[in-house]
């Protein structure tokens, strides 16, 4: 070693000889090139998600269920001729000549029993998720979809636009959604199109909360910049460049709306506020029964009319939030913030 | 800027949005097509045009809109809301009637919420992926899944009915009554268990994030207990989080107040509201919705303020 | 005895995609007082060790194997609540970003003194005026006031010196500085660092300094372990790594610090960068990137051995890990190492002022600076602590 001191310079380290000559061995810094999309990726992560899953098949077997419990018929066409129910859900069975009584419990002609009416309460909760399911869908599609019009819009345009499209949103979140409902209901009556609007006409201000946040953090990438910059017109940067970023959290969000307008849903039904009484609807068949529990009938309890069809409601939002918080996990969209909420309307 | 003046700021900015939350409660009950009278007239054809311009001009219906609304708020400003028209009695005494039963109702739902949610969510958090954290996230995901009106009848069914513990409809005795708590308690169950879920949610989310934060490993390598560490330094920092998920957590006591007390047949507000919705109590429907609206945007203040207290960075932002 | 003696030291972390061996059967000692450098890039496993020592890995690591002595007890045997009482009292450690080690909820005064009440029994009073006195010692302008701000109301640099407050405060003996002053400007590090230097001789704390700055290394240490994925590549003296740096990295490291007057046609750099630490390359996990490597070096792991003499050695105060000293290699290790114009010989033209060297080399730094480490080596004089308190 060298006795002097000052500045050191170093030669000889050549990078260019690494570069130029053949690899000593077969390692490579680059591993598992990644091809995947983001999406597929997401499912890859999703079907590993053994619980994600589980809520898959039990809805995807309820709606089957649903569909084919009675025929359909569109338009004087049946369509689907299937009918897994043993019995129409409407069917007052002692007039149709059965031997049959109200309240009978559970037997293997009648794995649910029958109800108050002696209708057979299998076939209705089979029936029953049409109403359910299908608002359900409706709605969250609905909902989504104008919520992120709304948010994309604010987000976008910023400024005194969003102020004032968020002011109205902080006026919707003052009221409870279920009571939001309920007054819509008083307004425009039972039925089944006024329960969608019901979870409709407030349903989406969630969405466009979210979606705004999301479009206030991708506007900024240089993408969108770029984009505009080249003079895209304002809708067209909005729709292809900046709301696919932001549709991930939405998918996440809408798959766990989806229970929450279920509860919704029954919750009106039970308040005999939904479909009109004898409907084989969820939460109106629990309506119905209140009275063999809240005044206590002597004898046995027909538990059987409050166990099925609430435990229909529970197995299918349970399910929901399953695949919900799997979608969560798999797009990994909003880290740490799995604030997800299901159960209150 | 100071406390003091965060909050003064704070609670002025309240104010327009609370004019807001009433031109939002009045609009949504008027701007349907028909009105009271309407119905009235339908019901009963016999009343000529006169006479129902008459009445119109006596309940303040024959203005336009906005002066219609002008006229609602005066009056609740000045304690009137209007009248129960099926009891014939007035909507403020009404309401005083059955707010405590609702109050007393929430207010229990509250502190079961907090008290099962605020320990299992530090807990969960601070044991991730072990039995007991994946025992409280069946929970948790159950808790949001239970349609509280089944949960209701289900309790009644098995508490009430099968093991006899506990009657089912609550005695007309006063409220703050020992033996009232008794039955305040399925019902107190029922409503505060969607909150106690979501709630447990956030902690734990918010116990996690806090958790990898590296004030952690610092306060850890101080050499300090891990109960002080946790109990002192995360929680405070994760309690932050949760005081902004409040206001949603009054609103769902509300929307659980609605369905929980008509199961119960639990005599408080929710009740008297679904009773309007049925009966089109126009007056009843706006005071209690007005009221709900209100509630819960004072909720949300004291939330911001709870929020600035407890985290110093906020007063100066 | 030294004070802390580490051997055979393997951390695993057990990620999704793999296991991950952070730190890879490693041994060194640190002293009484000495101030031991650890320098290598980013994921070199610095940190790990660091942590390690204080036993502070978390999942999913795990530390698998290995002896820390401190003190001629070793850590690892001992309970949780025995290795509390040594963390923070006997082993303090300076974090890097001071931003997010301090809590924000809380003021600086009160977590500071949090950790003097629980290790040396103190009073509120009592702490609350040793806490000043640090706060004092670190050089924050009327600490009484101070006291009770919370960390956000500090700047950057004064959050710095309050986390050596906070480390000093139970007067370890040994201090572990994990980039102390990455994340301040240049000015700033230079009066904290010389502030870190004075008061770590003045409570006779020994320092393990981690750093990917050779410059600071230079500058402050004693002895110096060069780390390169996971493992120690080369152990050295301070002026000795500098004069006559023995491994390849060590070199690259060095050849990659620009100077001006150098006329080259670009920037000296070590091609690649380290591996990700789930598929380490065979043999020499240095390889693929080193210019002298063989056919020999991917197949054999090169151990830490004496330079000169090619044995074997345990923790020797020189020694490198290359397959030149054993014997295995076919050629020489053909760089060279010149040292131009000594200190205090004129300065040539193309540096008209030695001692303005930071100043002068500071636009060059901005846009070249290939591997994270400082411009100015072992060039720049001691900082000037005249205005100690100008960055708060």
């Amino acid at each position: 070693m060298s006795t002097e001191r000052g500045r050191i310079r170093i030669t000889g380290f050549d990078a260019d000889r690494v570069e130029s000559r053949e690899p000593l061995s077969d390692w490579t810094e680059e591993r598992d090139t990644e091809t995947e999309s983001r999406w597929e990726r997401a499912w890859g992560e999703f079907r590993d998600n053994r619980s994600a899953m589980l809520g898959l098949y039990i809805v995807a077997l309820m709606g089957i269920l649903a569909v084919f419990a009675r025929p359909v018929t569109i338009a004087g066409v049946t369509v689907q001729p299937f009918s897994l129910a043993p019995y129409d859900p409407s069917a007052i069975l002692y007039v149709q000549g059965l031997d049959v009584s109200a309240y009978e419990a559970p037997s293997l002609a009648h794995p649910f029993g029958t109800d108050g009416s002696a209708r057979d309460v299998f076939s209705r909760v089979l029936y029953g998720g049409r109403f359910s399911l299908s608002i359900g869908f409706i709605v969250v599609s609905i909902t989504a979809a104008i919520g992120l019009v709304y948010g994309a819009i604010a987000g976008y345009y910023g400024g005194r636009i969003d102020e004032v499209m968020m002011r109205l949103l902080d006026l919707i979140f003052a009221f409870p959604g279920l009571l939001l409902a309920l007054i819509i209901v008083a307004v425009l009556g039972k039925g089944y199109w006024e329960l969608v609007l019901a979870f409709t006409v407030f349903g989406w201000a969630g969405y466009a909360r979210l979606i705004r946040g999301e479009i206030l953090k991708v506007k900024e990438n240089e993408y969108v910049m770029a984009a505009k910059a080249l003079g895209a017109r304002d809708r067209r940067v909005i729709f292809r460049h900046v709301v696919p970023n932001a549709i991930a959290p939405l998918v996440v969000q809408a798959s766990l709306s989806i229970g929450t307008v279920v509860i919704g849903v029954a919750a009106l039904g039970f308040l005999g506020l939904g479909l009109p009484p004898g409907s084989a609807e969820w939460g109106t068949m629990l309506d119905a029964t209140r009275e063999t529990i809240v005044q206590g009938p002597g004898g046995t309890i027909p538990w059987w009319v409050t166990v099925f069809p609430g435990g229909a409601i529970f197995l299918f939002v349970m399910s929901m939030n399953l695949i919900g918080d799997g979608i969560n996990d798999a797009l990994n969209a909003q880290e740490g913030t799995d604030v997800a909420t299901g159960g209150e309307v | 800027m100071g406390l003091r003046r965060f909050i003064a700021v704070r609670v002025l900015t309240t104010i327009p949005i609370l004019f807001g939350v009433s031109v939002f409660t009045f609009a949504m009950v008027h701007l349907t097509p028909g009105d009271p009278i309407d119905q009235l007239v339908a019901l009963n054809p016999q009343i000529s045009a006169a006479e129902e311009a008459a009445i119109r001009a006596r309940y303040g219906l024959d203005g336009p809109v906005w002066q219609q609304y002008f006229t609602w708020i005066t009056n609740v400003l000045q304690g009137d809301f209007g009248t129960v028209i099926n009891v014939d009695q007035p909507v403020g005494p009404y309401i005083m009637d059955r707010l405590p039963q609702t109050i007393a109702l929430g207010l229990f739902g509250w502190v079961i919420a907090l008290l099962i949610a605020i320990p299992t969510g530090i807990y969960a958090a601070v044991n991730k992926d072990t039995l007991g954290d994946d025992l409280s996230r069946v929970f948790a995901l159950s808790g949001i899944s239970l349609p509280n009106f089944w949960l209701g009848l289900m309790l009644i069914l098995v508490f009430a009915l099968w093991l006899d513990l506990w009657p089912v409809l609550a005695p007309n005795k006063p409220l703050f009554s020992p033996a009232m708590l008794k039955y305040l308690v399925l019902p107190g169950v029922t409503i505060g268990t969607a909150s106690s879920a979501t709630l447990m949610r956030v902690m734990r989310s918010s116990m996690a994030e806090e958790m990898n934060k590296e004030y952690v490993t610092a306060a850890r390598a101080k050499g300090l207990p891990e109960r002080t560490v946790v109990l002192k330094h995360v929680l405070r920092n994760s309690l932050i989080s949760v005081t902004t998920i409040a206001a949603f957590l009054t609103a769902s006591i509300f929307a659980g107040a609605v369905v929980v007390e008509s199961v119960f047949a639990w005599p408080g507000l929710g009740r008297a509201f679904v009773k309007a919705i049925s009966g089109r109590e126009v007056d009843l429907i706006m005071a209690i919705t007005l009221f709900t609206g209100v509630t819960i945007i004072l909720a949300n203040l004291l939330a911001d303020i709870v929020y600035a207290l407890l985290d110093p960075r906020i007063r100066y932002d | 005895m030294s004070l802390l003696e580490v051997e055979d030291l393997t951390v695993n972390f057990y990620t999704e995609e793999g296991v991950v061996t952070a730190v890879d059967d490693l041994s060194f000692r640190i002293d009484r007082g000495e101030k031991f450098g650890v320098v290598g890039e980013s994921g070199a496993g610095k940190s790990v060790t660091a942590l390690s020592v204080m036993r502070l890995i978390e999942e999913p690591g795990r530390i698998e194997s290995g002896t820390i002595r401190f003190d001629g007890q070793d850590l690892m045997e001992l309970s949780d609540s025995a290795v509390r009482d040594v963390r923070g009292n006997d082993i303090a450690m300076i974090f890097q970003d001071a931003q997010t080690a301090l809590n924000p909820v809380y003021t600086v005064g009160e977590q500071i003194s949090e950790a003097i009440r629980h290790h040396l029994d103190y009073s509120d009073a009592e702490a609350r005026d040793r806490t000043i006195r640090l706060l004092d010692d670190v050089g924050i302008p009327e600490p009484e006031a101070r006291y009770d701000d919370y960390p956000h109301e500090f700047s950057g640099g004064m959050q710095q010196r309050a986390i050596i407050a906070m480390a000093l405060s139970c007067d370890p003996e040994l201090l572990i500085a994990d980039e102390p002053t990455t994340a301040l400007d240049v000015t700033i590090e230079a009066k904290i660092l010389d502030r870190l230097d004075r008061l770590a001789d003045e409570y006779d704390t020994a320092i393990q300094l981690i750093t990917h700055d050779l410059g600071v290394i230079a500058e402050m240490c004693d002895r110096v372990m060069v780390m390169y994925a996971g493992r120690a590549v080369e152990n050295a003296p301070v002026e000795e790594l500098y004069y006559d740096p023995k491994h390849p990295y060590t070199v690259g490291l060095m050849s990659a610090i620009p100077r001006i007057g150098d006329r080259q046609d670009r920037l000296q750099t070590i091609p690649g960068t380290m591996p990700d630490l789930v598929e380490v390359p065979s043999g020499c996990s240095f390889h693929p990137r080193c210019p002298f490597a063989e056919e020999a070096c991917t197949r054999k792991q090169p151990p830490l051995v004496d330079p000169e003499t090619g044995d074997g050695v345990g923790l020797s105060d020189r020694s490198a890990a290359c397959l030149a000293y054993t014997g295995d290699l076919d050629s020489e290790l053909d760089y060279e190492v010149e040292v131009k114009g000594g200190r205090g010989s004129p300065p040539d033209d193309t540096q008209p002022d030695p001692r303005g060297g930071r100043t002068d080399t500071e636009p060059l730094q901005a846009d070249s600076d290939p591997v994270g480490l400082d411009t100015d080596l072992l060039d720049r004089d001691g900082p000037d602590d005249s205005g100690g308190q100008q960055d708060g």
